[in-house]
């Protein structure tokens, strides 16, 4: 099991969790195992969104691997100027 | 200059890579456009033509907010020399709602959301004709209620732009102005505050500002009647032009070859689209070339400034500076449409500090202004300007230096940020100390001035980018990438090329390619062109010396894993390999057709990997207390850089952030009458910095290194602009004995804050 943070505006979606637990071995495993956790996230996953894996931020990036003991953090879609 | 102290200090002991001996990285050869700039022969947006071009023209809202009831162009089609008029009805309905705000801001469909918004567009022999068309065309509106200022629109009862666009997000009863809802932080910020010795809370607003690029939007488009079509444009990422200009009007992207031109400045305000879809779509109406370029009073009226803010912060700090909670709640308008810049100002607001408990909530509001676009680290400016002050503020009332109080809370390695995750290397405590010991900080001051500080922070991003490297047979080397250059990137890229290759850096030469003649690449935004296409330089290269090496391994007749490059050569290494002499580039180069056919290298990715990055600014302002004019004395940049590629580029940009974030500051700002108009669209009353308004902007670039690039690289784009809207309102605070809250502090403003005190 991976241990995911998400933000904090999330817990709506999540009956009130920001730290949830899910089975992945990658950031795809990941999101589609968030969005049959918990549906209400689909729109928001699909919406876009980023993974933090131990500090480094990825987008849209599906086999990025995460080990049981990663730190992951849930973030939203970014962009800069 | 580039500051010893972290090639001393930095406990970066495992990126071995960046620490090695660069021969060509870290200098500062001649910038590689700089002829064609000086000389004129630079093509800007608005230098191509074609035969037999035509001029387009945009009709543009009279109303800050009408449904349109109907649009008659037949007039303007009656007129001599017209060839083409559309409105949204030619574009494609689009099924990303992102996307389709995109569209209906390029061409109104239902209503007019904003004083400006296009409604029409008129191709015509020339200007004149039009313009005159445009004139002709007739609108029939509804004039509905309009609202520009961010809180007004979150009340209940206020004008409503659009019904059922917010974010699941948004909590039920909010107004329909609001677009979206985000909450960030860890711990409990009341635990906080209840162990805080002192707590101060303060609200703030800062005014919608420019990019103010010199260059207006401008594009060049044609498309045949076989559906083929090119399109000369001024950009940030011309494939992100060609994939909204090809889907807006139904194409194919490949058949549209879009070339980006030289940049008279972006700022990430170049990151959308305007004109060029509409100069596609009236390009294949006419059956001729159309070119389309904005006034300025367009620039001003119909692209995204950034957004307008009403921030309230909360913090509690012990006696001795610790800092035991922190709070923030923005209130961001962004204009007419969705967008995520309250988001990154709700993450990046305390992302400066190691806290145990910090909160931030962030309401996106929808209002009656343009959209907004990108600018320079979208939203985090203004956050930290409001962080950064009250902290400035609780340090004045406990006595203690501000830079030792940020330094006693520094975020480091380790530490939990703000907006989730863990940093890893960054170089926000070597920033301040750097700042600290330098001579900047123990100057004197006279009479009416004073010392301004702040942090500022910046993500940096990376992502999807494609680069080609090709070795001519003269030994010569051609890299090919796909992202405009905005900031001295073909510099930075030839000299990564030339480490990397051992060649000389000029030997190589690197150009910015058409949509078809390189992989697709993400806009140029978000600092990411250094570090991104830097990497993918670095791969692309490492690729070719991997062929060359094969290449000598064959002429040797020893194993390819018996040679290695050094030096611009391949040599043999190991004890079976041989005695041979180095095997140059150019040698190999030169009998490539016979060992097996052109050398080249390249590398495609997703990058990931881009590093955060740490800024400190120190000012010396002085306040002219009969005038409320404010006179920057002394400025002074500290900002982490991973590795500088070429230092007087990235001092540029350190230097160019500053000036824009110290017009934000003192004066520039979008003016709204009551009828909903702005009313300042030029740069005579929207007054950014000039040359002679400011001293030379000092830079002191810091290099700890980024474990994610194999140089260290950071981007340096965005951080550059965070630091200076608090830095100079704290030294305004200072110089004036008051306390500002609003930017910009304009004359009147700090006269009448002056006046206030003396009661």
């Amino acid at each position: 099991m991976v241990k995911v943070v998400l933000w904090g505006s999330l817990r709506s979606a999540t009956g009130g969790l920001t730290d949830v637990e899910v089975d992945a071995a990658n950031t795809g495993e990941l999101l589609k195992a968030l969005v049959e956790k918990y549906p209400e996230l689909e729109s928001i996953i699909e919406e876009g969104v980023s993974v933090a894996i131990d500090g480094l931020i990825y987008k849209e990036a599906w086999f990025t691997p995460i080990k049981p003991d990663s730190e992951v953090v849930l973030m939203p879609y970014m962009k800069g100027g | 200059m580039v500051n010893e102290y972290v090639e001393s200090k930095s406990d970066a002991s495992d990126v071995t890579e960046s620490k090695r001996d660069f021969k060509i990285v870290g200098t500062r050869p001649l910038r590689p456009d700089g002829i064609d700039k000086v000389t004129g022969r630079a093509m800007f947006g608005a230098d191509m033509s074609a035969p037999g071009m035509l001029h387009g023209a945009t009709l543009r809202s009279p109303h800050p907010h009408a449904r349109i009831l109907s649009i008659d162009v037949s007039k303007a089609l009656a007129l001599d020399g017209v060839k083409a008029v559309v409105t949204s009805k030619d574009f494609v309905k689009q099924d990303n709602s992102g996307n389709q705000d995109t569209l209906d801001n390029l061409m109104a469909r239902d209503k007019v959301l904003y004083h400006g918004h296009a409604v029409a567009a008129v191709a015509a022999v020339n200007v004149d004709v039009a313009n005159s068309a445009a004139k002709l065309i007739k609108v029939e509106y509804e004039i509905l209620p309009h609202e520009t200022d961010v809180d007004a629109a979150m009340l209940p009862g206020a004008p409503v732009l659009h019904e059922g666009r917010k974010f699941s997000s948004v909590p039920e009863g909010s107004s329909p102005n609001v677009s979206s809802y985000w909450e960030f932080g860890h711990g409990d910020v009341d635990e906080g505050f209840a162990k805080a010795d002192i707590i101060v809370e303060r609200s703030f607003k800062t005014a919608a500002t420019h990019q103010g690029y010199i260059e207006p939007h401008a594009c060049l488009a044609t498309m045949g009647a076989d559906g083929r079509g090119e399109l000369w444009v001024c950009t940030q990422g011309h494939f992100m032009v060609r994939e909204l200009a090809a889907a807006f009007n139904g194409i194919d992207a490949s058949q549209l070859r879009v070339t980006a031109s030289e940049i008279g400045g972006g700022f990430g305000g170049k990151t959308t689209v305007y004109l060029e879809p509409v100069a596609v779509a009236l390009a294949r109406k006419s059956g001729r070339p159309v070119k389309m370029v904005m006034t300025r009073d367009e620039v001003f009226r119909a692209t995204g400034p950034t957004v307008s803010s009403s921030t309230d912060v909360k913090i509690g700090m012990t006696k001795d500076g610790r800092i035991t909670a922190g709070q923030a709640k923005l209130r961001y308008q962004g204009g007419a449409y969705p967008n995520i810049t309250a988001m990154l100002g709700a993450m990046t607001a305390f992302a400066a500090y190691d806290l145990d408990a910090v909160q931030t909530l962030a309401w996106n509001v929808l209002t009656n202004r343009p959209k907004q676009a990108a600018y320079r680290a979208p939203g985090a400016p203004m956050a930290i300007y409001t962080v950064e002050s009250v902290i400035d503020e609780m340090c004045q009332k406990l006595d203690l230096d501000p830079l030792e109080v940020r330094l006693l809370n520094a975020a480091r390695k380790g530490t939990k940020s703000s907006y989730g995750p863990t940093f890893d290397e960054i170089g926000l405590v070597a920033t301040l100390e750097a700042a600290k010991a330098h001579p900047h900080y123990a100057a004197p001051l006279g009479p009416n001035q004073g010392r301004g500080v702040s942090c500022g922070f910046w993500f940096n991003f990376a992502g999807n980018t494609s680069v080609s490297i090709a070795v001519s047979p003269d030994g010569t080397v051609a890299v090919t990438e796909g992202n405009p250059d905005i900031g001295g990137s073909r510099a930075s890229i030839s000299m990564m090329a030339a480490e990397e290759l051992g060649i000389p850096y000029d030997k190589v030469r690197t150009i910015v390619a058409d949509t078809n003649s390189i992989g697709f690449n993400d806009v140029t935004d978000g600092s990411r062109v250094t570090f991104s296409v830097g990497l993918a330089t670095i791969k692309a290269a490492r690729a070719a010396i991997k062929n060359m090496c094969g290449r000598a391994a064959m002429v040797w007749g020893i194993d390819p894993d018996a040679v290695e490059w050094k030096d611009g050569a391949a040599v043999p290494t190991g004890h079976n390999a041989g005695n041979f002499p180095p095997m140059t580039l150019a040698e190999i180069a030169r009998d490539a057709g016979k060992t097996g056919g052109p050398i080249a290298g390249h590398f495609e990715a997703n990058a990931d990997g881009a590093g955060v990055s740490f800024g400190v600014h120190l000012v010396d302002i002085e306040v002219d207390p009969e005038t409320g004019f404010t006179k920057v004395l002394r400025y002074t940049v500290f900002q982490d850089a991973g590795k500088a590629i070429h230092p007087a580029y990235v001092e540029g940009q350190m230097q160019g952030g500053a000036v824009q974030g110290i017009g934000w500051a003192l004066n520039e700002e979008y003016i709204y009458g009551d009828d909903g108009i702005l009313q300042n669209a030029g740069f005579l009353d929207y007054r950014i910095p000039v040359a002679s308004d400011l001293p030379m902007i000092d830079a002191v670039i810091l290099e700890i290194p980024n474990p994610g690039h194999p140089y260290g690289v950071r981007g340096v784009g965005e951080t550059g602009i965070v630091p200076p809207l608090a830095a100079v309102a704290n030294g305004v605070s200072h110089a004036a004995g008051v306390r500002m809250a609003e930017l910009p502090m304009s004359p009147p403003r700090i006269l009448a804050a002056i006046d206030g005190a003396k009661g």
